[in-house]
C-alpha cells in the first residue's frame, strides 16, 4: 500500500464519507484551476468544513510526509492550485460562512471559501463594501485572494488584498492553528503570509476591513482610435495629480471579444477604450470629472460617455469585467499573461507586444489596469493544433521579458504559481531566491505545503515529499537558523 | 457530446455561484464547470460510470449557467446531448428504472394524467408511507396540486374589440390537467388585448419532458406532432404559458436539425412566452387597480432558458397599486425543474427550503411565476417549514384579475391540504 493510500484510510476518522473523494472520475474534475494548460489529477480530494478538520488533515500529511495543496474556487490563473498526483487537495468550497459582521469597527470575519463578492453583498445595505475587486469577484474565494494578494480595477486608489486584510487564522504546515494580526508586534508575518500562494499554510479564517461606499461615483468611457491615444490620456490624468478609483484600458481585439460575449455596446470603431472611474465626495468627483473629460478630448478621444445611473455604470463595466472569459468567444484557448511595467514605459512595451505578434504570428488581446501599469495580454491560440500551446507559451514568456527589460515585474496580481516559477531567476538573483526559501523553510521545513510552486527548482529544505535533504548550507554555516 | 461545444469552456468558474447544486454541496463535480469536465472525460473515452451518471442526473437543467457564462458555452445543448448518452449507455438500478418508466408513461399523456388525479389526491394521506417506500412517490404526493373542476376551452376565442393579432395557444399536459384556470386566464387576457386565440383540441405533449431527460426519439416525435398541429390550425405565432414547454419549443429547429424538411417547418413557426408576446404586441386593455404585494419568482425555463426576465416584471408593474417585490438569489433554481423533484427528491427539497426562506423574507401576499411547477414546489416547502400557506398564481391569472377588475382576494389558490 502506498503512503497516500495509508493516509487516505485514516481520513475517514476526520471527515464524513462524502467529504473525501477518491473516485478517479470525480477526482479529475479537480485537474486544473483557471490555467487549464497545466493539469494533474489529485491523489485525493478533501472537502473540510472547519479549521480543526483542515488541521487534522495537515497533521496526517506531516506524519506521512505527503504534500498538500489548498484550493478555493479554482479560478487562479497561474496554476497555484494545480494538484499533486501524490498528494492531498484541500478544497475550501464548503467553508463559506460569514462568521461576524462588525460595522462599528468596520470588520468582517469570514471563512476562506466565502466569495469576494459575498462579503460586499452582506454589508452593502449598511453602506459598506469590501474594496479589492478582482474581475472574478463573483466566484473567487477570499482564501484564494489572500494567497494571491489579488487586486482589481479599483486597487489603483484603494490598494490590494494586503491593504484590506487585518487578521488571519491559519493552519501551519505542521497542522497547528495560529492567528496572525496586523497589530502583532515584531515581524510582519501577516504581510509575509498574504501573497504566499499557499506555500506557508492554509488560511482558515480571515478578518477583512470594510470600506464605506463612496458618496458619489462617476464612470466615464472614452473611445480612442488607437491604444496610443488611450495611453497618453492615462499619463496625463495621473500627471495632473488625479487618482481615479480605476483606469482600465482595452484594445480592439479585447473589445471585439467583449462585444461578442455581453454586447456591451462600446463605441463603434474604437481601437481602444478607457474606463475611468472617479469616486469620493460629490464636489471632488465633479471637479475631477471635468478635468478627466478635458484631458480625454485633448488626447484624442472621439467619443465620451458618462454613466448616469447604476445600470449604465454596470453596462460599462460589464464589457471590461467579462473580457478574459469572453475571449473564449473569439479563440479556442488563450493564456492570460500578467505583467507590470512603469506607467511611463507603457507605449514602448505595447509596441514591443505588437512586434511579438508579428514575429510569432499569434494574436494578442490587451486588457489592462492602466493606472498602475498592470498589463494583461491575452495570448490567443488553438489548443487542438499540436505545438500551438508551446508556441503561445513562448510568446507569452517573451512578453514577460519585455516587462522585466523595462524595469517591471512578472506578475501584478495573478501570482507565480507553476506557470511563472521559471521566470523567477530572470527577476531575482540566486541570493534573493535563497533568502525567500529561508522564509519558506521557517514555516514549512518539510516542504509539504504546495510544493513545486513559486520557486523554480526543488531545493533547500526539500521539495521532494518525504525526503529531507539534510540541513541547508546556510543553516550549517551558522548564517541562518531554522525555526 | 460535441467536443467543439465542450472546448468553449475556459474553466473560469463564473457559472459556479448560480448553479443550485454547487450552492448546495460546494463540490466541483456538481457544478457546470465540473459537469463539462465529466463530459470531456467521456468524449475522451471514459465510460459512463455510476458516479458520472449521478452527477449529470443531479443537474437540474435550470440553465442558470448559460446566463452566467461570459464565454457563451451552450450548456443547454451539451446537457441535452449528454442526457441522451447517459440514457443509452448507463444501466440504472431496477428501482430507478421503474420510477422513470412510470413518470414517462404518465406525464406526457393527458388522459393518463387525468386518470391520475383521483389517486393522487388520495395518496396525500398515504404520503408518509409512500415516502418510506420510495422518496419519489412521496414527492409526487406532496406536490399534488388541488384538483379543480374540468375546464373545456373552445377551439377559437375571438378578440374583444379590434383584432390586432391571431395566435395559437399551447395548453400543455400538466397545465391543462392540473391548472386549467391558468389556461382560461391566458385566453381571456389575450382576447382582451385584441387577439384571436386558436386552441387546437387534442394537442399532444410538446416533448419538453422527454427532451430534458435524454429521450431523444420520443422528443422528436412529440415535436413533429406539435408542429403539425399548429400548422393545421393556420397560425404562425404560438403563445406558450408554461415556461418548460416554451423553452423546448423554441429549440424545435435544433432538435430536428437532422431532418431539414421538419426543421424548416419548425423555423416557420414562432413560439413565444405569454409575457414576451404581450410586451412585444404592446398592451392596450385597461388595467384595474390590484392592491396586493407580489413576489415574482423567475422560473428557470423562462429566465435562463428563454432570457425572459424583464417582460413579466414590466407587465406586473403596469398594474396600478400592485407592489412588486424581488426575491433574493432570484437566479437560483427552486428545485422543481421539470421532473427533477421526482427523480432527485432530496436535492429538490433542500433547494425548495432555501427558496422558501427567501420568498417568506419578502412578506408578500402572493407568489407569482410563469410555471406552476415552481410555485407548487415553493408552496410545499413553505408548508413543510411550518410557515403556513402562501397564495400562488400564474402571471396570467394576475393580469386577468386586473383586466377584469377582480378583487385581490379572489386571486391565487392554496394547496388542497390547507383547504
Ligand atoms: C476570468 C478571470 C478573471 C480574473 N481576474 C482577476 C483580477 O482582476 N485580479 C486578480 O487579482 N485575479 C484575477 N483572477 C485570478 C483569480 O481569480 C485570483 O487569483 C483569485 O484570488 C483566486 O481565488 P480562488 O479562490 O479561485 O483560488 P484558487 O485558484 O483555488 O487558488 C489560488 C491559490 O491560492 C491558494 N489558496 C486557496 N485557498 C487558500 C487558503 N485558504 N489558504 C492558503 N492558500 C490558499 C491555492 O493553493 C493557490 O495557490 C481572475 C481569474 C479569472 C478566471
Ligand atoms: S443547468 Fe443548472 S443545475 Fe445544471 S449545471 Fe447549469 S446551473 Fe447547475
Ligand atoms: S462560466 Fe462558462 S466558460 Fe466559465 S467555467 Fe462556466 S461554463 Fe466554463
Amino acid at each position: 500500500m502506498s503512503t497516500l493510500q495509508r493516509l487516505t484510510e485514516r481520513l475517514g476518522d476526520i471527515l464524513d464519507q462524502d467529504s473525501v473523494i477518491t473516485d478517479p472520475v470525480r477526482l479529475r474534475t479537480y485537474d486544473c484551476d483557471g490555467l487549464t494548460y497545466h493539469r494533474a489529477t489529485p491523489g485525493v480530494v478533501v472537502l473540510p468544513e472547519s479549521a480543526e478538520q483542515i488541521a487534522a488533515v495537515v497533521r496526517l500529511c506531516d506524519e506521512y510526509g505527503v504534500p498538500f495543496v489548498a484550493r478555493g474556487s479554482g479560478t487562479g490563473l497561474s496554476g497555484g492550485a494545480l494538484p499533486r498526483t501524490d498528494g492531498v487537495l484541500i478544497v475550501t468550497s464548503r467553508m463559506r460562512r460569514i462568521l461576524e459582521i462588525d460595522i462599528p469597527n468596520r470588520r468582517a470575519v469570514v471563512e476562506p471559501g466565502v466569495t469576494n463578492l459575498a462579503i460586499t453583498e452582506a454589508v452593502r445595505d449598511q453602506g459598506y463594501y469590501y474594496a479589492p475587486d478582482p474581475s472574478s469577484q463573483q466566484i473567487c474565494s477570499i482564501g484564494g485572494n489572500v494567497a494571491e494578494n489579488s487586486g482589481g480595477a479599483h486597487c489603483l486608489k484603494y490598494g490590494f488584498t494586503v491593504n484590506h486584510v487585518v487578521g488571519i487564522e491559519l493552519v501551519t504546515p505542521q497542522g497547528e492553528i495560529v492567528e496572525l494580526s496586523d497589530r502583532d508586534p515584531g515581524y510582519d508575518l501577516l504581510g509575509a503570509f498574504i501573497g504566499s500562494e499557499g506555500t506557508l499554510g492554509i488560511a482558515t479564517k480571515i478578518t477583512v476591513r470594510l470600506s464605506r461606499t463612496p458618496e458619489a461615483v462617476t464612470t466615464v468611457l472614452a473611445a480612442f482610435t488607437g491604444i496610443e491615444g488611450g495611453g497618453r490620456a492615462v499619463s496625463a490624468i495621473i500627471g495632473a495629480g488625479i487618482v481615479p478609483a480605476a483606469i482600465e484600458m482595452m484594445d480592439a481585439l479585447a473589445i471585439e471579444a467583449a462585444e461578442a460575449a455581453v454586447h456591451c455596446g462600446y463605441p463603434e470603431g474604437a481601437g481602444a477604450v478607457l474606463v475611468v472611474e472617479l469616486d469620493g465626495p460629490h464636489a471632488e468627483v465633479d471637479h475631477q470629472f471635468a478635468a478627466v473629460e478635458r484631458i480625454c478630448r485633448e488626447t484624442g478621444a472621439f467619443e465620451i460617455r458618462v454613466a448616469a445611473s447604476a445600470e449604465e455604470r454596470a453596462a460599462i463595466w460589464k464589457g471590461r469585467k467579462s473580457a478574459f472569459a469572453a475571449v473564449g468567444r473569439i479563440s479556442p484557448a488563450y493564456i492570460v499573461q500578467d505583467g507590470v511595467v512603469p506607467r511611463t514605459a507603457l507605449p514602448e512595451v505595447l509596441a514591443g507586444i505588437d512586434r511579438l505578434q508579428e514575429e510569432f504570428g499569434i494574436r494578442v488581446a490587451n486588457v489592462f489596469h492602466a493606472g498602475d501599469g498592470n498589463l494583461h495580454p491575452l495570448v490567443l491560440f488553438d489548443d487542438s493544433v499540436p505545438g500551438q500551446g508551446e508556441h503561445a507559451e513562448a510568446a507569452s514568456g517573451r512578453i514577460l521579458d519585455l516587462c522585466i527589460e523595462h524595469g517591471g515585474s512578472i506578475t501584478g496580481e495573478h501570482g507565480v504559481g507553476v506557470d511563472k516559477s521559471r521566470y523567477m531567476p530572470r527577476m531575482f538573483s540566486e541570493e534573493d531566491l535563497d533568502t525567500m526559501q529561508l522564509v519558506r523553510c521557517a514555516f514549512d521545513p518539510k516542504g509539504l505545503s504546495n510544493p513545486g510552486k513559486v520557486f523554480p527548482t526543488p531545493r533547500l529544505c526539500g521539495e521532494v515529499p518525504g525526503v529531507r535533504k539534510g540541513v541547508h548550507p546556510l543553516v550549517e554555516s551558522g548564517m541562518a537558523e531554522q525555526f | 457530446m460535441d467536443p467543439e461545444l465542450i472546448k468553449d469552456c475556459v474553466h473560469c468558474g463564473f457559472c459556479l455561484p448560480t448553479c443550485p447544486t454547487y450552492v448546495l454541496w460546494g463540490e466541483e463535480m456538481d457544478s457546470p464547470r465540473g459537469r463539462i469536465q465529466l463530459m470531456d472525460q467521456h468524449v475522451h473515452g471514459t465510460p459512463v460510470t455510476d458516479e458520472m451518471a449521478g452527477h449529470l442526473d443531479a443537474c437540474l437543467g435550470c440553465m442558470a449557467c448559460v446566463t452566467a457564462c461570459p464565454s457563451g458555452v451552450r450548456y443547454d445543448r451539451l446537457i441535452e446531448q449528454t442526457r441522451a448518452v447517459v440514457e443509452r449507455e448507463h444501466t440504472r438500478t431496477p428501482d430507478e428504472r421503474a420510477v422513470r418508466a412510470m413518470v414517462f408513461a404518465l406525464f406526457p399523456y393527458r388522459r393518463r394524467l387525468r386518470a391520475m388525479r383521483l389517486p393522487m389526491a388520495m395518496s396525500k394521506r398515504l404520503r408518509p408511507l409512500l415516502e418510506r417506500v420510495n422518496p419519489t412517490l412521496g414527492a409526487m404526493a406532496e406536490l399534488a396540486p388541488p384538483v379543480p373542476g374540468h375546464v373545456r376551452l373552445p377551439p377559437v376565442v375571438r378578440a374583444r374589440r379590434r383584432r390586432r393579432a391571431t395566435v395559437g395557444l399551447l395548453t400543455g399536459c400538466v397545465q391543462a390537467e392540473f391548472f386549467p384556470q391558468v389556461n382560461a386566464a391566458t385566453v381571456r387576457v389575450l382576447a382582451l388585448e385584441g387577439c384571436d386565440v386558436v386552441i387546437p383540441p387534442r394537442q399532444g405533449c410538446c416533448g419538453a419532458l422527454s427532451l430534458h431527460s435524454g429521450r431523444e426519439a420520443e422528443a422528436k416525435r412529440f415535436a413533429k406532432r406539435t408542429i403539425a398541429t399548429f400548422e393545421r390550425a393556420g397560425v404562425d405565432t404560438v403563445v406558450v404559458n408554461a415556461a418548460g414547454c416554451g423553452s423546448s419549443m423554441k429549440d424545435y429547429a435544433e432538435v430536428l436539425k437532422d431532418d431539414p424538411g421538419w426543421s424548416a417547418r419548425a423555423e416557420a413557426l414562432r413560439f413565444l412566452d405569454l409575457a414576451e408576446f404581450l410586451v412585444e404586441l404592446g398592451t392596450v386593455a385597461e388595467r384595474h387597480p390590484l392592491p396586493i404585494s407580489v413576489a415574482y419568482h423567475d422560473a428557470c425555463h423562462l429566465a435562463h432558458a428563454q432570457g425572459v426576465r424583464a417582460q413579466p416584471r414590466e407587465l406586473l408593474r403596469g398594474i396600478p397599486e400592485l407592489d412588486l417585490r424581488e426575491i433574493a438569489e432570484s437566479a437560483i433554481c427552486c428545485g422543481s425543474a421539470g421532473t427533477y423533484n421526482l427523480f432527485q427528491p432530496q436535492a429538490a427539497r433542500e433547494l425548495g427550503d432555501r427558496k422558501a426562506e427567501r420568498v417568506l423574507a419578502t412578506h408578500a401576499d402572493l407568489l407569482v411565476s410563469a410555471n406552476p411547477g415552481c410555485t407548487m414546489q415553493i408552496a410545499a416547502a413553505i408548508r413543510r417549514a411550518g410557515k403556513g400557506e402562501i397564495r400562488v398564481a400564474h402571471t396570467a391569472e394576475v393580469l386577468d384579475a386586473s383586466l377584469r377588475g377582480l378583487s385581490p382576494q379572489a386571486l391565487g389558490w392554496v394547496s388542497e391540504d390547507a383547504r
